[in-house]
């Protein structure tokens, strides 16, 4: 008898995308006993080849500015680690006339945990009951203390430094020791201390003591390039190993997925994706699936599982797949503090990022705008990199013996400041597929429409006067040009330093957003859709609100409690 | 920070790990480190210093790329120049695989020859240097391109190879030794900001 089927796995989960949500669904799912596989756009990570920890740049021939010099005042320069990227080529996105949006995108295992700043903000109370507090945006379905135990598991598993502090709609977590300040942590410090601004000890996702068999931090600074040690967090050191561990785990590298195929019943039966190493046509089968490719990627494939069943693309009865798109809201400026000229030699690198920071110090208080941002800022004696004496240069000018000196005395004494701030969802900014336009395996791409609202506008305002008292009082001068690439006062100011570009806070969420109400929301209070029982989504995508806390650190909670969520209905049969 | 402090961390197992698979073992951790920087530095694979063959600039526009180099940078009695410190290797690699570059900066070289033909008869190279002096002098400066507009190209130009130059050196082994960077490297601890009067 001809065999028409040949036996075919079928997994208990699928897991599209290997980023904080989809690696936690992996250990937490795997560890609870289900067998799970994973689709990974981009191939396997190996740090020890990947990675350029403690490279000098004289040792690359680009010096760090990449080919072309592309990526020389671009946060993916040549350092970061591997498969983060502004533009991919082969798969573009598209923009609504007269908008304006930069996605950065990640094809690699772990996604962009391997490239974020190891941020690690718990949401407050307040940001669950935004439209109850203020009247704009939307209620989470679930309250702060419901994903608290969550944000205990993940603190406790992988190891955030910061300090107990009882601070207004900021909480504490389960900390290890921050690292000491550096010289111009303390001399900001002072400044905010007269202005009663609050600047404590900031709140990373970077081990300054062991944990779990990993080491503690050897305090280089070079978090974005990826850790050798995994003595920061990032999906594919912490989650994967741990999954892999159980011997219920298989990766599927280099899939890109197509779209969620639905059987007769208007379950998910299998997920159909491109092997980019052959490029054929396959599909994985699971009894469950979650979703985790970054909120817009999840989006688009949700928008582009079209059937019968489910004419509008998956999980979207309510057509909210794609709405409620936000980022951070970001203003930049610089300082140049004459006092840390000619500053004694000393090692400043510290920890990857900022040891301190400001959490939003006017909450609860009446403001001329609603909601409320964040400071992040450094500087001071890093590691010389391509673009950093742009200003420099433009300042001195001419050439020569006194040029030089000039750069000497003036390296180290420039401190920068970035304010991120939350967005309130609004209609006029969401992505839908474009309707033309594909990508090399014939995928429809996503289209970006974007519009800040005044809210943002004002909020951004007010960061670059808060930026200016603090540079001010702590005796600098304010400089022109961005953060990333301060110059000479006078400098022409481009508008993205004022009011980032959409996109370009890599903090967009909120695209296939949970609720209690299926008309309104494509996911119940457990990441769950409400149209398809045994379909999940586990990164940014469900978040309701955007508030001034990264989302790397609730995207991970969250996935730990949808798991948990999903294990428990795998064991009463409901999924 | 001693070796000995540092090679009772583990974490430098990985490195070594990583860096020949094993066959490092029993060499201290930081050489281990020191190894992969190695392997990198041969993978560049360049020819020393003076026997670098242009990838875009042909000979004699490199000579002049290679002396405004170290006119911009240069040597003092605390470190090397541009040239030393690979700028303008760095500079001719970026420039061939950036159509950009290849127009600002072989049009400014063009143009500063042309220029200096004019008025002294001869490309840059070959003016005296008081000559090269005066042409720099008014090129490497935005306020004399506000007086006189058609300067603003070369101004430009200048502006632009300043920059490259001081990425160059900067990034070089001797420019952040010149700078007195420290750091990038492995500790066990970090004590933050030393005592300083002011901050």
């Amino acid at each position: 008898m001809l065999q028409i089927n040949p036996i075919r796995k079928v997994y208990d989960v699928c897991i599209i995308g290997s980023g904080a949500g989809g690696g936690t669904a992996a250990k937490v799912l795997t560890e609870g006993g289900l067998n799970v596989a994973m689709l990974e756009a981009g191939p396997r990570l190996n740090p020890d080849k990947d990675f350029k920890e403690h490279v000098w740049p004289y040792q690359l021939a680009h010096r760090g500015a990449g080919v072309a010099a592309k990526g020389r005042l671009e946060f993916n320069n040549e350092f970061l680690a591997p498969n983060g990227f502004w533009e991919i080529e082969g798969e573009p996105y598209t923009t609504a006339p007269g908008t304006k949006f930069r996605w950065f995108r990640s094809r690699i295992e772990g996604g962009r945990t391997n490239h974020y700043g190891r941020i690690s903000l718990r949401f407050g109370p307040a940001d669950f009951r935004a439209r109850s507090r203020d009247g704009m945006g939307d209620d989470w379905p679930i309250a702060y203390e419901e994903l608290a135990p969550y944000y205990d598991k993940v603190e406790s598993f992988i190891g955030v430094y910061g300090t107990k502090e009882n601070f207004p709609n900021a909480p504490d977590g389960i900390f290890q020791p921050p690292p000491h300040p550096r010289c111009t942590e303390t001399l900001i410090k002072k400044a905010c201390d007269r202005l009663n601004i609050a600047c404590i000890p900031s709140r990373m996702a970077i081990l300054t003591q062991p944990l779990n068999g990993r080491d503690a931090c050897h305090y280089c600074a070079q978090c974005g390039r990826g850790c050798k040690s995994a003595s920061n967090f990032s999906s594919s050191q912490v989650m994967i190993p741990p999954a892999t561990a159980t011997g219920r785990f298989t990766m599927i590298a280099n899939a890109m997925a197509r779209e969620l195929v639905v059987d007769k019943t208007g379950k998910v039966e299998s997920v159909s994706y491109i092997d980019k190493s052959t490029g054929a046509e396959q599909r994985a089968y699971a009894r469950a699936f979650v979703v985790a490719a970054s909120a817009c990627e999840s989006a688009r494939l949700l928008l582009n599982s079209r059937s019968s069943l489910f004419p509008n693309g998956l999980a979207n009865s309510s057509g909210v797949v794609g709405r409620y798109l936000t980022d951070s809201v970001g203003s930049d400026l610089a300082g140049y503090f004459p006092q840390l000229e000619n500053f004694p030699v000393h090692n400043h690198d510290g920890a990857g990022g900022m040891h301190m920071y400001m959490p939003w110090w006017l909450f609860g208080k009446k403001n001329d705008f609603l909601r409320g941002y964040h400071i992040e800022f450094g500087g001071g004696r890093n590691l010389p990199s391509v673009g950093q004496f742009d200003g420099v240069n433009a300042e001195h000018e001419g050439y020569g013996l006194s040029l030089k000196q000039q750069t000497r005395t003036s390296y180290g004494a420039v401190i920068g400041f970035s304010g991120r701030g939350e967005m309130i969802p609004n209609d006029k900014s969401f992505c839908d597929l474009d309707p033309t336009v594909v990508d090399r395996w014939g995928i429809p791409v996503l289209r970006f429409h974007w519009q800040w609202g005044e809210n943002e506008i004002k909020m951004a305002q007010h960061m670059r006067e808060t930026f200016r008292s603090i540079i001010e009082t702590a005796g600098g001068r304010v400089m022109g040009g961005t953060r990333r690439h301060p110059l000479p006062a006078g400098a022409p100011q481009s508008a993205e330093a004022s009011l980032s570009e959409p996109g370009a806070i890599i903090h967009e969420l909120g695209t296939v957003r949970m609720g209690n109400n299926p008309k309104t929301s494509a996911l119940n209070r457990n990441c769950q859709a409400h149209d398809v029982k045994n379909l999940f989504v586990a990164d940014a995508a469900p978040f309701v609100t955007n508030p001034d806390k990264n989302p790397t650190l609730t995207i991970t909670a969250l996935a730990w409690r949808t798991s948990e969520y999903l294990i428990d209905q795998a064991k009463k049969g409901e999924v | 920070m001693s070796i000995d402090s540092v090679s009772r961390r583990s974490v430098l197992k990985s490195i070594t790990l990583g860096a020949a698979a094993g066959s490092v073992l029993s060499v201290i951790p930081l050489q281990a480190a020191e190894h992969i920087h190695n392997m990198i530095e041969s993978e560049k694979a360049d020819a020393p210093v003076g026997l670098y063959t242009p990838k875009f600039f042909n000979a004699h526009d490199y000579q002049t790329l290679q002396s405004l180099c170290e006119t911009i940078l240069p040597a003092d009695a605390d470190s090397g120049g541009a040239i030393e410190a690979g700028a303008p290797e760095f500079i001719d690699l970026l420039t061939r695989e950036n159509p950009d570059y290849q127009s600002r900066l072989g049009g400014g070289i063009q143009w500063l020859d042309a220029e200096c033909t004019r008025r002294y008869g001869k490309p840059y190279l070959d003016a005296a240097p008081d000559q090269q002096k005066q042409i720099l002098d008014l090129i490497a400066y935005r306020k004399n391109a506000g007086a006189d507009p058609s300067l603003a190209p070369a101004v430009d130009f200048f502006a632009f190879l300043r920059n490259l130059v001081s990425d160059g050196y900067f990034t070089s082994k001797i420019g952040i030794k010149y700078l007195g960077y420290k750091g990038n490297t492995f500790r066990l601890d970090f004590p933050g900001c030393p005592p300083v009067p002011g901050v």
